[in-house]
């Protein structure tokens, strides 16, 4: 059985991503909406990761050993000004959209290991997760006009 | 000196010892007494006046009928309208006194240009070519040359020059960045009435305070915000079937004290007592599951999300106590016509729309909406802000029309004659504390302020005075005073003020006035839409088939124009008409089918929801990320209106061993905003002079401060200095009112309340969080 892999991505994906809305949230602190929300959700980030805990005990036993390539490093660090920031967010995007994936992956695995706490997880958390893409998505469409054809 | 007219008891109440006059008590069902309020100047009688001018209240949101006094062609004082179905002839006492305002020696009567650093007197024509030259240079330099305007307007202009300025905003120079300062009292009341119901309209009557059995007052000081809806409750609190009252807000305020019950909770923690009362009612089956089932969405959301916020959690949270809440819940969900109203405690504060939301759905639950007595307030603060939001001045399109659906965006450009692509819809209308971060980092290069003083009325100031500042900004300043914002300004336009230009505007409840000039404007300023209109031909702004974009050329006309804009709306003005209006306020809708106007919104349960109609698509509460146009539609609301479920969060700041203490701001009932008006009026200004701070006897004791000590407020922006007020303030709170800059400020300490709030705002409403500052309290000096 391969779930306990997937979990561990979705578990390390998340810190990551924490961690990136965390940097993300202080480099742009003068973008007062970024910096509040971002900094709550890389909060929600964790939480994720702590719910998963139980499931990375549940599955990690035995695991077989971890697959080629299994992680990506998709966050290098924030940039500065108008620009930096809708990369940055561009980038926030890619690894949330990474995570909610992997959050349809385990639900359907979820749903082959007749798990339902698991299932219950899954389906909260990728709630959450779809909100977080919905969030930057409306941020960078709002930022887009006057950073690229507005701003020198 | 007061005068009461005849017919009624003559009275010499001194309306500043006693702000709401003398009482005249009803019952339910009956009709509210009239007493008519006068002052006029000097020892005038009423009956030597020259002319009495129709108009309404100007310095709060009630939309009190008034009439201007006229004698020998300057205004000499003012009268309530005896029919006004808004005031029944009374008077708030800062429109009273307010007006002499308008006499004032320092009125702005001339433009002024900024030259070798000085701001010197110019003529009009040297004004408006320096502002259209900066404005073609800027349109000229290329492409994105819309994104360098940012407009920033009001809640006190007239329907017709925010129309006329959104048309020339978006549909002359296309650009989305346009707000108002609404953005700051109502914009939550906006967001809220959207997210529940699909578009902005207040359900309710200012009529239904005459029907209801229970009142719930929301962080709400109407006692000194809206004196004459005041006065109405209390009118019905001294009659024989009084309605029970519930007020909730940290301050021992007059409603707090008139209140039955009165819940102090600690400010930016409405969300978990809203969810607590929601999980109360549902408890207690105080639920009407009728209505919900035929006329609301998200029931299960709703009560799964509140299910955990039990009495003692919520006591925890909002540090008060778990019986009084248990009482609130009592008095909320066994009244039979409840009337609820909501402001700047919510508004301003954490998890604005969130918790304004948690406000309509008790009224959804209880399925207390569109019947007399079940009024639901989603109040404003200033008497043209219901206005700005609908008229498209403030970040919202014209008529109630939604950004996201291209039908709506399809139907401005054909009524405006212009290609969809020149309106900006490309996202949400950019809200004023985004216009100001443009300016900041320099993308916005003009910015034309008019009617408004964001160098005292926006939060965290340091930063805002730096952006006012800036070489590279040419900041616009219309105003009629010279205020703090006009000591930024590279050009003042002079404006004509209330009383010496005619329009119309609309109160909390949907009640249109018109507002009749009644005297010339001094020197040479100039209406508001006179200066719009002069700036939109100098700009030469065109439609698709060459003609003037703008196409009135006076108030009347841009009424008409507006009336047709907005038929078919939910802000139907189409059945009115200023000669209408002279006979009388009318509530909208006012089209063919409703000719009288409408006193009640949603009377069958249809709410403005359907995807075609609907002023949004919505949005998530917590985060603010818009919804899709499909994730819309799939919910299938077909007129039934949104329950919405949210989990507390903690404000944005917190205390800290540094900044211990929670600072909330808010009014006086002596003064208006940033004192322009108020403070030239001499009782009222004498009545609340300068700054003070509140603090409960405890945190005093501990601090060492005594009645009147000079105190230091200090946050991690900056600082103020005030007198000590020891009042009944909850614990751990303290409280300044935000009106005093330092235009007469005598001295060299600041007394500002904003130099201390925190720059955040509400995800969906964008309305700074102005209630929740962490500050440190230090004595300074002795009484």
């Amino acid at each position: 059985m391969n779930l306990g892999h997937y979990i561990g991505l979705i578990s390390r994906s998340q810190s990551l991503l924490a961690e990136a809305f965390r940097e993300v949230a202080s480099e742009h602190s003068a973008e007062a909406a970024i910096h509040f929300t971002a900094g709550r959700l890389a909060d929600q980030c964790d939480q994720h990761v702590s719910r998963l805990e139980p499931f990375v005990d549940r599955y990690g036993e035995d695991l077989p050993e971890e697959p080629e390539r299994l992680h990506s490093d998709l966050f290098q660090g924030s940039r500065q000004g108008p620009l930096g920031m809708l990369r940055d967010l561009h980038d926030l995007y890619l690894i949330a959209a990474e995570v909610d994936m992997a959050w349809t992956v385990v639900t359907q695995a979820a749903q082959g290991a007749r798990d339902p706490e698991l299932l219950a997880v899954t389906s909260d958390c990728e709630q959450e997760t779809a909100t977080q893409l919905k969030w930057l998505r409306s941020q960078m469409k709002e930022a887009a006009p006057q950073v690229l054809v507005v701003a020198e | 000196m007061i005068r009461v007219d005849a017919g009624t008891r003559p009275s010499m109440v001194d309306r500043i010892a006693d702000p709401w006059g003398e009482r005249t008590p009803y019952d339910r069902g009956e009709a509210w007494p009239r007493r008519v309020d006068t002052f006029l100047e000097g020892d005038l009688r009423s009956e030597d006046v020259d002319r009495w001018v129709q108009t309404a209240s100007i310095l709060h949101s009630n939309g009190d009928g008034l009439d201007i006094a006229v004698k020998d062609g300057h205004i000499a004082g003012v009268r309530g309208r005896r029919d006004d179905r808004v005031n029944h002839g009374r008077v708030d006492p800062k429109d009273l006194f307010g007006w002499q305002a308008n006499n004032s020696s320092d009125r702005l009567t001339r433009p002024l240009i900024r030259r070798d650093g000085e701001l010197v007197e110019c003529d009009w024509k040297t004004a408006m070519e320096t502002l259209v030259a900066r404005s073609k240079e800027l349109l000229g330099t290329g492409p994105g040359g819309w994104g360098h305007f940012g407009f920033y307007t009001s809640g006190q202009l007239f329907l017709e020059a925010y129309y006329t300025l959104g048309v020339i905003g978006k549909a002359g120079i296309g650009t989305p960045h346009m707000d108002g300062n609404t953005r700051l009292c109502t914009a939550t009341a906006a967001a809220s009435l959207k997210a529940s119901f699909g578009a902005d309209g207040q359900p309710g009557s200012y009529g239904d305070v005459d029907h209801c059995d229970a009142i719930a007052l929301y962080g709400h000081n109407v006692a000194e915000t809206q004196t004459v809806l005041w006065m109405r409750m209390l009118d019905r609190r001294r009659g024989s079937d009084p309605p029970r009252m519930l007020a909730v807000d940290p301050r021992p305020t007059p409603v707090a004290r008139e209140a039955d019950i009165h819940l102090a909770v600690k400010s930016g923690t409405n969300v978990a007592l809203m969810n607590g009362l929601v999980r109360g009612l549902i408890k207690n089956g105080w639920i009407d599951e009728e209505y919900i089932a035929a006329h609301a969405l998200g029931f299960d959301r709703l009560e799964a999300t509140v299910e955990s916020y039990g009495p003692d959690k919520v006591a925890g949270i909002c540090g008060i106590d778990a019986r009084d809440i248990e009482a609130a819940t009592e008095l909320v969900g066994t009244s039979e016509h409840l009337l609820s109203t909501v402001l700047q405690g919510f508004y301003q504060s954490n998890q604005a729309t969130a918790a304004a939301c948690g406000v309509n759905n008790i009224h959804l639950l209880r399925g207390m909406l569109g019947r007399p007595g079940c009024g639901l307030y989603q109040m404003n603060g200033q008497p043209t802000a219901q206005n700005a939001r609908e008229a498209g001045a403030d970040g919202d399109l014209p008529a109630l029309r939604n950004w996201e659906n291209k039908e709506h965006i399809e139907e401005l450009a054909e009524l405006w004659n212009v290609e969809a692509s020149k309106i900006p819809h490309w996202a949400a209308p950019t809200h004023a504390m985004k216009i100001f971060r443009y300016a900041e980092q320099g993308s916005i290069k003009l910015l034309w302020i008019s009617a408004t003083n964001p160098a005292v009325s926006l939060p965290d100031l340091p930063r805002v005075r730096k952006t006012l500042a800036k070489e590279d900004l040419f900041v616009v300043v219309q105003d009629i005073f010279r205020n703090e914002t006009v000591e930024y300004a590279d050009l003042v336009l002079p404006a004509a003020t209330w009383g010496e230009k005619t329009g119309t505007f609309t109160s909390v409840d949907r009640t249109v006035h018109l507002s009749e000039k009644a005297v010339d404007p001094p020197g040479e300023a100039r209406p508001d839409l006179e200066i719009f209109l002069d700036y939109a031909r100098r700009m030469d702004f065109r439609d698709r088939d060459g003609d003037p974009l703008i196409k009135w050329s006076d108030p009347e006309g841009a009424f008409k124009a507006w009336q047709e804009f907005t038929r078919g709306r939910p802000c139907d003005y189409s059945g009115m008409s200023y000669e209408r209006l002279r006979h009388g306020p009318i509530q909208w809708p006012c089209n063919a089918e409703n000719p009288e106007g409408t006193e009640r919104l949603y009377v069958d349960g249809v709410f403005s929801t359907d995807p075609d109609y609907a002023e949004t698509f919505g949005h998530d509460l917590a985060t603010g990320a818009v919804q899709s146009e499909e994730e819309y539609r799939a919910k299938e609301p077909a007129g039934r209106a949104f329950l919405h479920a949210a989990d507390y969060e903690p404000s944005p700041e917190v205390t800290s061993e540094e900044y211990p203490l929670l600072l909330t701001t808010g009014r006086t009932v002596y003064q208006f905003h940033t004192r322009t008006k108020t403070a030239r009026a001499p009782q009222l200004n004498d009545a609340a002079a300068d700054v003070w701070l509140e603090i409960g006897p405890d945190d005093a004791a501990d601090l060492r401060i005594g009645e009147g000590d000079m105190v230091r407020v200090s946050s991690p922006r900056g600082e103020v200095f005030a007198p000590a007020r020891i009042n009944g303030i909850r614990s751990g709170q303290v409280f300044l009112p935000f009106h005093y800059g330092s235009w007469d400020r005598e001295g060299e300490t600041d007394r500002t309340a904003n130099n201390l709030t925190v720059t955040a705002w509400d995800p969906v409403s964008k309305q700074p969080v102005f209630k929740v500052t962490a500050v440190r309290v230090e004595r300074v000096g002795a009484a």
